[in-house]
């Protein structure tokens, strides 16, 4: 959904909510009882919050987030320069690889971002080889070497 | 850890997601015939391990205003890198930051920080802000905005069976 919400569609606790459940419910019979002593309202009070949340689209999903390298999976952040001329010709071929998950056009001259997700560690570079081979151009590596996660806020 | 058939049972029954009720871990164990102590167990353990980042909400930026976002990208000191990607990953219009290796010379910086904002005026002030914390520990930086979404793929949950 990339309509925007009028500002008014939320309230101060709605924001509260927001950014708190970002930071992840404990694993318990009543996890949203915790939340609403720290919010001062009521369990039902928090329930019917996030699902308005959810109905209005303020909030995309509620649930668990997983992390895919810690399940086995591998991934890699990767970007190419592609010549205006060839970018249609670059990014069919790009796309049609299977490991790309997503491929984003950026304005730079390095102007396709792609990840790619393979189940092991030493397909990534099989791939990008195979990439520069089908293409002609330098695949650029970026693998993530540390990840700092905070969540974003909204103002509240 | 090594997931087993009821661990990944769990994983696919809430893919899309949890029940919105008071009690959405016993909603689970009904849905696979579990006990809810041993969904949370189960779940608890795959979160301690790393396999389960969290259980939580994810905002639309779109939906919240933020429809401007701009991948900004950092040459910072190696030394000071893990202490200040920390702090930048903290800032409350940061959503994604990580460090990694640079490609020179074609490329010289370390440090990713997704910013998100109301309209690019508003990412560009946040990107100042960005670079008055990281001071003189910052060489250069860019900011590459993206104009087109040309593959976007859903993860796929390996070995469901």
């Amino acid at each position: 959904m990339r309509t925007t919400l009028s500002p008014e569609a939320l309230d101060a606790t709605d924001r509260l909510l927001i950014n708190r459940l970002q930071d992840g419910l404990s694993m318990e019979h009543a996890p949203f009882a915790r939340v609403a002593r720290e919010a001062g309202l009521t369990e039902p009070e928090v329930v019917d919050r996030i699902t308005h949340l959810r109905e209005i689209g303020a909030i995309t999903r509620f649930g668990p987030f997983l992390d895919a390298e810690a399940m086995g999976g591998a991934f890699c952040l990767c970007a190419m320069a592609v010549p205006p001329e060839r970018f249609d010709e670059v990014m069919t071929l790009v796309n049609a690889r299977p490991e790309v998950a997503h491929n984003y056009e950026r304005l730079h001259r390095l102007n396709m971002w792609f990840v790619l997700a393979c189940e092991k560690p030493d397909q990534i570079a099989e791939a990008a080889v195979r990439i520069e081979g089908e293409t002609g151009l330098q695949v650029l590596r970026f693998p993530k070497l540390k990840e700092f996660f905070i969540g974003f806020r909204v103002e509240a | 850890m090594t997931l087993d058939a009821t661990d990944r049972r769990i994983l696919k029954a809430t893919a899309s997601g949890l029940p919105l009720t008071p009690h959405p871990f016993e909603e689970v164990a009904r849905w696979l015939f579990l006990p809810e102590g041993e969904v949370i167990a189960r779940m608890q353990a795959m979160q301690d391990d790393g396999i389960i980042r969290r259980v939580a909400v994810a905002p639309n930026h779109y939906a919240l205003g933020l429809a401007t976002n701009g991948m900004s990208v950092w040459d910072v000191a190696d030394v000071q890198a893990e202490a200040l990607g920390a702090q930048v990953g903290a800032l409350p219009f940061v959503s994604h930051c990580y460090l990694r290796p640079r490609a020179l010379p074609d490329w010289p910086y370390n440090l990713f920080a997704m910013l998100h904002g109301r309209s690019r005026g508003e990412v560009e002030a946040k990107r100042a802000e960005v670079a008055a914390l990281l001071g003189a520990a910052c060489r250069s930086n860019e900011i590459l905005y993206s104009t087109r979404i040309l593959k976007k793929t859903g993860m796929r949950l390996a070995g469901e069976g």
